[in-house]
Parts: structure tokens; sequence; C-alpha cells
């Protein structure tokens, strides 16, 4: 493989990783705070890829538009499942919540192949990621150009929120200290409400990326992206956001160089995932970025 | 200012408190004394909202604030300094100062006020932008102190504010004690450490097992030969 093949593949990596890493996120920023698995996660993911699907193909809104629009929207589909699925449950053993997070990922598939149907459908992709981008002599396509540009983008939008606004520093105080959050007055609610709409605004984006980048859409989608991602968030550190996003790139790349590099093994490209997550558990069992875990007196 | 009636707490069908009975006017500063597991911070916590009170009242400035939710009853001013400090480790000094002013909107008022604990504090100055973590005992004490003091609370409640702390340490915190009463602040002190509480206290009271058995101006329980024997460590 010559050097330009080797660029491409890079391209391709990094562009893989962004998009687990955006999705990683949410995971994380749940785990961090609810100590819950958030298990529809992936199920959020296909669903706003859905939702952009319809958007794009059954109203005249320009696609830019709708794009915004769906990620919003699914947002706000993560914020209703909390509410429906996770906070009647908030005061119950562990174990409940995780199954209940089972349920509703169960839910959001079966929702999907009745509502969706089960026949694969191609998302509409806006011309523009069509394009051609030649790079230093390396010709990539638009999207695996812009995911990472977009990706970034999110990153330095999200870090700015969680290190400087007062909102952040409350989901970050929330994460270590229920209750001493709640003696500044701090309404729990409302800052729980506001990380699951952050983690499934970011998985939307990250699904329309994905729809644009591999076209075919399927109800059962989320399925395996979505146990990646989760993989990525516990490579990572679970409940550390930065943990997320490099787990996210190791995984992304890791995938990519895997079937580059020695191309045989193509078939165990997702099981190269699980076996990353067990070596490194093996290794540290906290993730690469995670902390000890001390049980809070 | 803030008047507690007949309040009673269940653990799990243990009673932790049964039947309390508290008043505090303004300006004062008023002490709960009494052994480990005598239900002082169960006390603390009930007015609080942190624990679910099985019975009674809790009145503020007149108003029934027995069921509000935590976030506004600290909305109203009631302020809680919890046991062993609580400071947010991964935050830095400043963050923690922010965060205690959160249900305040106006940010100039914030800045100012963060300039107030600092004048009063130094040492969190000089450590603002230090993680709250790695602060020494005294000084996760006194950003605990400054963190309650960031919404300019009607009434401050302390939670065993001299635990775990160096005896010179404890000289300090009762001197800030003093310092914020007497720039106006009403204080419910709740205290293991009985001599320095009673010393500076208005007014006391004594719980055991979850029950008040004696309570009058601190001075006057300081003389209070029960109290000497039980909690001043002194024979008769």
């Amino acid at each position: 493989m010559g050097n330009q093949g080797l660029l491409q593949h890079l391209a391709n990596g990094i562009s893989l990783g962004s998009l687990y890493a955006l999705i990683a996120i949410g995971y994380t920023m749940v785990y961090g705070i609810l100590r819950l698995i958030n298990f529809a996660h992936g199920d959020i993911f296909m669903l706003g890829i859905y939702i952009t699907y319809y958007g794009v193909l059954f109203t005249s809104i320009p696609w830019w538009i709708v794009f915004i629009f769906a990620s919003v929207f699914t947002g706000l589909i993560g914020l209703l499942l909390e509410k429906v699925a996770y906070r009647p449950l908030r005061e119950s053993p562990r174990i409940t919540i995780l199954i209940s997070a089972i349920g509703a990922s169960f839910f959001l598939q079966n929702f999907g192949i009745v509502v969706f149907g089960g026949r694969p459908k191609a998302f509409p992709i806006p011309n523009v990621f069509n394009r051609v981008v030649k790079l230093g002599g390396v010709s990539i396509s638009m999207i695996t150009f812009v995911i990472p540009l977009v990706t970034l983008l999110l990153l330095l939008g999200l870090t700015y929120f969680i290190t400087k606004t007062k909102t952040g520093m409350a989901m970050r105080a929330l994460s270590k200290d229920y209750e001493t959050a709640s003696l500044m007055g701090i309404d729990i609610n409302r800052i729980i409400s506001i990380t699951f709409f952050i983690g499934s605004f970011l998985a939307a984006v990250g699904g329309i990326m994905w729809g644009i980048r591999y076209p075919q859409l399927m109800p059962l989608m989320g399925v395996m992206p979505g146990l990646k991602c989760f993989i990525a968030a516990v490579i990572g550190g679970i409940g550390n956001i930065t943990g997320a996003v490099l787990g996210g790139f190791i995984l992304g790349l890791g995938e990519i160089m895997l079937v580059a590099l020695l191309p045989k093994l193509t078939g165990y490209r997702d099981a190269f995932a699980f076996i990353l997550l067990i070596v490194i558990l093996l290794i540290k069992p906290t993730g690469l970025m995670g902390e000890k875990i001390t049980e809070k007196v | 200012m803030l008047k507690v009636t007949n309040l009673h707490v269940n653990y799990g069908g243990i009673n932790a408190l049964r039947g309390i009975d508290i008043n505090i006017e303004e300006n004062q500063i008023v002490t709960l004394i009494g052994a480990n597991g005598a239900g002082k911070s169960s006390t603390l916590r009930a007015i609080m909202g942190l624990v679910e009170k099985a019975r009674g009242k809790v009145e503020y400035d007149g108003e029934d604030v027995t069921d509000l939710p935590t976030k506004d009853i600290v909305k109203k001013g009631m302020v809680m300094v919890p046991e062993g400090r609580r400071v947010f480790e991964d935050l830095t000094v400043e963050e923690n100062l922010i965060l205690g002013a959160y249900t305040r909107g106006d940010f100039s008022g914030i800045r100012a006020e963060i300039k107030n604990i600092y004048d009063m504090f130094p040492r969190l100055k000089e450590r603002s932008w230090q993680k709250a973590g790695t602060l020494s005992g005294g000084e996760q004490q006194m950003l605990a102190v400054g963190r309650a003091l960031m919404v300019k609370p009607k009434v401050l409640m302390m939670d065993e504010p001299s635990l775990g702390l160096a005896p010179l340490l404890v000289r300090d915190i009762f001197e800030i004690i003093s310092r914020i009463h007497s720039q106006g602040n009403t204080i419910l002190l709740v205290e293991q450490n009985a001599k320095k509480a009673l010393e500076i206290a208005d007014y006391a009271y004594v719980l055991e097992t979850g029950e008040l058995v004696l309570e009058g101006p601190g001075n006057e329980l300081l003389e209070n030969s029960k109290v000497q024997e039980a909690y001043l460590g002194e024979a008769k």
C-alpha cells in the first residue's frame, strides 16, 4: 500500500472515529450524571436519521434546515425518553432503570419497524456531499472531510458549555454529588433533561452524517453503532467526555486500519471493537481516562 | 424567622426525630447540641428537604415551607453548609463559589459577592484557580462557608463545621461564624463541640435520641450541671 492509500485510510478512520465520538459522548454524559447505561441511545441515533430522511423527502424545506431541526427534534425525543422511561424510576434500584433502558431500546426498534417499515431505505444525500475534495494529492469525498470538521466544532462548543457556563458547572457538580448540588439550589431534573437533550442531539448529528456516508436506512441500524460507541465510551473511561472522544477515535481508526492493513480480517471488523474492549479492560479496568471509583459514604 | 413544630423523621421504621420544636429569631445564633446519632443532622436535613418529614411543620418568615423541594427552600434564602464540607472537588475554588450563587441571576452581583468572599478568606483568593480537592481541610471548610454565603442567605445552617479540623482551625471556624453573625446573619449551628457552640449561641437546644431534652440561652446551658456532665466533659 502506497503513501496515498495510507492517507486515504487515515482520512476514513478519522471520519468514522468522529462519528463514534459524537455518539459515545451521549453514553458517557448520561452515565456521568445518572450512573445509567442508556441502552436506547443507539436507537435515538436511528430515530435521528429517519426523522431527517422524512424531513428531506416530504417537505420542501432546504436540507440544511431540515438537518438542524431534525437534530433538535431528536434531542427533544431523548429528553422525553428520560422523562417517561427513567425519571419515574430514579429512586428504584439501579438494575430497574437499566432494564427500563433495555425495554426502551426494544420499543424504539420495534416502533421503527412498524412505523418506518423493515425494508431498507436510501438516505437522500444532498449533492454537495458527493463532491470529491483533493487534499495533498489525496482524493476524499466531501463528507469524509466534513465529518471531522463538524465534530470538531461541536466538541469545542460542548467544551465551552461544560467548562464556562453555570449550567455546565452544575452538570459537573451533579455528576459528583447530587445532594450538595441540590443544596446550591440546582434544579436536578432540569440539568438531567439538558444532559439527555445534548447527548441525543449529538447522536442525531452523528446519525445524519452517518446516513450520508452509509446511506442504507434500517430500523435496527442503531444497534451495532450503539454497541460500539458504548464500547468507545467504556474504553475511554465512562463518565469522562474526553475519554469518550478518545475511545471513539481509537475504535474508528483501529477498525479502518484493521481492514486496510489486514484485508483478510475484514470479516472480523465488528469483533475488533469487542476484542479491544476486553484487552483494555484487562489492562486498565477503569478505561483509559477513567478515575478510580471511590464509593461515596 | 424560622419555626419548626413537632418535626418527626423516620428512617425505615427507626424514629430518628420524635417531635422537635425549634424557634429561631432574626439575627440569632441558635445551636443544636447532642451526642452522635441524637438527630442533629437529621433536623437540618429535614428542614432543607433532603430527608422526608414524617410529621411536623416548618415555617419561614411566617410562610409554610414544609413540603417545598430543596431548590425552592434555597431560593427563599435558607442555605446549609453540609457536614464534611462537601466541596465540589473537581471544580476550581471559583467555580465552587459561582455554583453557590446558582440561584442568582445578576452577573455583576455575583462578581461582587466573590470579591467579598475573597476579602473574607484571602486564602481562597490565592487558590481561586486550584481544584477544590487540592485544598486543606480548613480551606475546604472556608470554601464551603463562602459558597453558602454567595446567595446572601437569610438563614445559614451549618452542620458540624468544626468536625475533623485541628484545634487551631476549630478556633478559626468559630471566629468566622461569629463574624458572619455580626454581619447580620441568622445562624442555626449543629455542633458536637458543645462548649464552643454554647459560648457563641444566643439560644441552644440539647437533643437526645431524637428528642429535645433541654433548651435555654447558651450561657445558661454552659452553667447547667447536666450539660456540663454529659457534653462538656466536666465532673460535677
